[in-house]
């Protein structure tokens, strides 16, 4: 079986950010790239779906092509063959998804993984939009996945504990930080990685239907004070608490 | 064309999510504010009190009802909703940005070619149309977002809207049988965390770090929680040990949480922790360096030894 994951690179989350000139994206100066956290689950994923079934692993990033980086680091790991959607404009959630799910079409695959949401915008939804435009089932915050013939039982993490689901392929499944324990690249992964070909494609740019007007800094939030340097301090820590914040 | 709102409401277990009032709350004033209709619309099989969603602005809820529909499923839920939105003609849809609302809305922003937006902290009407303030990078930076489109899906971000004051008005209630559901994707069994709080809904969140040094002493911070009736967090570093379930993760490969007050014991403040948790309205930092920068954010701190703070704090609060 072909496996498709979707993978992207991101700011560390150690980063600071600060915003470009543009007032509309960040400044990309003295940032580290990385793949992002949750693509690793979804990497990881998939290739011990591989290993179960016998098949081949394709990744797919849409982006610059510093997300070369991230794809090597996919093969380094296991998969056989990425491919880079290449673009340097900075596309609305929509269109990204129409070329990711254009790829994964020609791609011919019945099983997508990817994280549940990037670092970067955090919007968490791209996995839904891309199965409902192939018309797949979709499975989002997956913490657990099982796979036997076309049907599906995962789970998903719902607030304040877990949900079963069952479905079947085809179907695009999100992962969630517990899903697994990403491996980590063997030398000779690494070595191989360099080696692969990366094929790049070029995108079909729809036109963006939600705007970003304008990027900012939330309000810095001002050191309060020390209330104390041990447990003395706790009586007044209550009484701040109950008299000036009012949130006890 | 005049503007038109649907709520959103979910359910859970046959009650109403709070962060779906807070929804309701605030659509509510958005319509006022733009003279648009608005009408709410819940699934499921059994639920209780709907017509007390009159209080926080809607006169009319629609229940669309089966009893395949008490769990979710999102085939069911999203091929209901684009019918329900097709007879309504509504233009704007408002979700929470719950578990379910973020996996919902997204699929119904396909099917209905609308834009969308998620997890907004702020929504202001301006000619007519809605502008929204989304987080990104885990709160390390804000963007002002608008959708072009005709139709338009939000998710609003739970425990940032208040629900505030509310009316005693009833919501008339339309109960709809619904039948041939597509359950080509649906929830098979629900467990429960042993009843706990989430983060992300909590109003007071007592998290523990590095500086707990062991799984074990984290006693002391659930029965802080437990006497506040605050949700537990906890920092990576404390869950990368394996000291603590991610589901109380808070920062950025975790939850981004806004709750009215946020105690951190033994965390230094990392600053993908810090994005997670400097929306909150009072911070409270307990660690034993006072250069840590959580101490930055912190409204309120004592630069001690949690071992000795967090035993008198609870001594202190049990006297009361």
């Amino acid at each position: 079986m072909k496996i498709v994951v979707c993978v992207n690179h991101v700011p560390d989350t150690a980063t600071k950010v600060n915003i470009s000139s543009d007032q509309k994206t960040i400044d990309k100066n003295g940032v580290t790239y990385v793949v992002n956290p949750y693509d690793e689950f979804a990497i990881e994923e998939a290739l011990k779906t591989k290993e179960a079934s016998d098949g081949e692993v394709v990744v797919l990033s849409l982006g610059p092509e510093t997300n070369k980086e991230t794809l090597r680091k996919a093969l380094a790991m296991g998969a056989d063959s990425a491919v880079l959607l290449k673009t340097d404009l900075a596309l609305d959630s929509l269109s990204v998804a129409k070329a990711l799910a254009d790829e994964i079409k020609n791609q011919e695959t019945e099983l997508v993984f990817m994280g549940k949401q990037s670092v970067d915008y955090d919007s968490s939804i791209m996995g839904q939009l891309v199965a409902t435009l192939l018309g797949y089932n979709i499975v989002s915050t997956a913490t657990s996945f099982k796979l036997d013939g076309t049907k599906i039982t995962a789970e998903r993490e719902i607030e304040g504990g877990k949900e079963t689901i069952e479905t079947s392929l085809p179907a695009i499944v999100t992962a969630q930080k517990g899903l697994n324990e990403p491996r980590y690249a063997s030398l000779k992964g690494i070595m191989t990685a360099k080696r692969k070909v990366i094929e790049e494609k070029e995108i079909q740019v729809t036109e963006s239907i939600v705007d970003v007007l304008e990027m900012k800094k939330p309000k810095a939030k001002e050191a309060g004070k020390i209330v104390g340097e041990d447990a003395s301090a706790v009586p007044e820590l209550v009484r701040l608490l109950k008299e000036e914040a009012k949130v006890i | 064309m005049a503007n038109k709102f649907i709520i959103f409401v979910e359910q859970r277990d046959g009650e109403i999510k709070k962060s779906s009032l807070e929804v309701l709350k605030k659509g509510g004033l958005l319509a006022v504010a733009m003279r648009a209709d608005i009408e709410a619309v819940t699934i499921g099989n059994e639920i209780s009190n709907l017509e007390n969603t009159g209080r926080y602005g809607v006169s009319k809820i629609t229940h669309l009802k089966n009893t395949e529909l008490a769990n979710y499923s999102v085939s069911a839920y999203t091929d209901l909703l684009v019918s329900f939105a097709d007879e309504s003609n509504a233009n704007f849809f408002l979700f929470a940005n719950t578990a379910m609302g973020k996996d919902l809305a997204p699929v119904l922003s396909v099917k209905l070619n609308s834009g969308i937006v998620v997890d907004c902290v702020e929504l202001e009407e301006t000619e007519g149309n809605l502008v929204a303030t989304k987080p990104v990078y885990a709160g390390k930076a804000l963007t002002i977002v608008k959708s072009n489109s005709e139709k338009n899906i939000l998710t609003l971000r739970p425990n940032v809207f208040t629900i505030g004051e509310v009316s005693d008005a009833k919501a008339e209630v339309i109960v709809k049988d619904v039948e041939a559901l597509n359950l080509s994707n649906k929830v098979i069994s629900v467990s429960k965390a042993g009843g706990k709080l989430d983060v992300t809904e909590a109003d007071i969140i007592v998290s523990g770090g590095r500086g707990l040094k062991a799984p074990e002493n984290f006693g002391m911070i659930e029965e802080l929680a437990s006497l506040l009736g605050a949700a537990n967090g906890a920092s990576r570093a404390a869950v990368d040990a394996g000291w603590r379930p991610h589901s109380e993760q808070v920062g950025q490969t975790g939850k981004t949480v806004s709750p009215n007050l946020y105690i951190a014991v033994g965390i230094s403040g990392a600053i993908q922790h810090l994005a997670g948790m400097q929306s909150s309205k009072y911070i409270v930092a307990i660690n034993k360096d006072k250069d840590a920068p959580i101490f930055g954010v912190a409204d309120y701190g004592i630069a001690g030894d949690a071992f000795e703070v967090i035993p008198a704090l609870i001594e202190e609060l049990k006297k009361n």
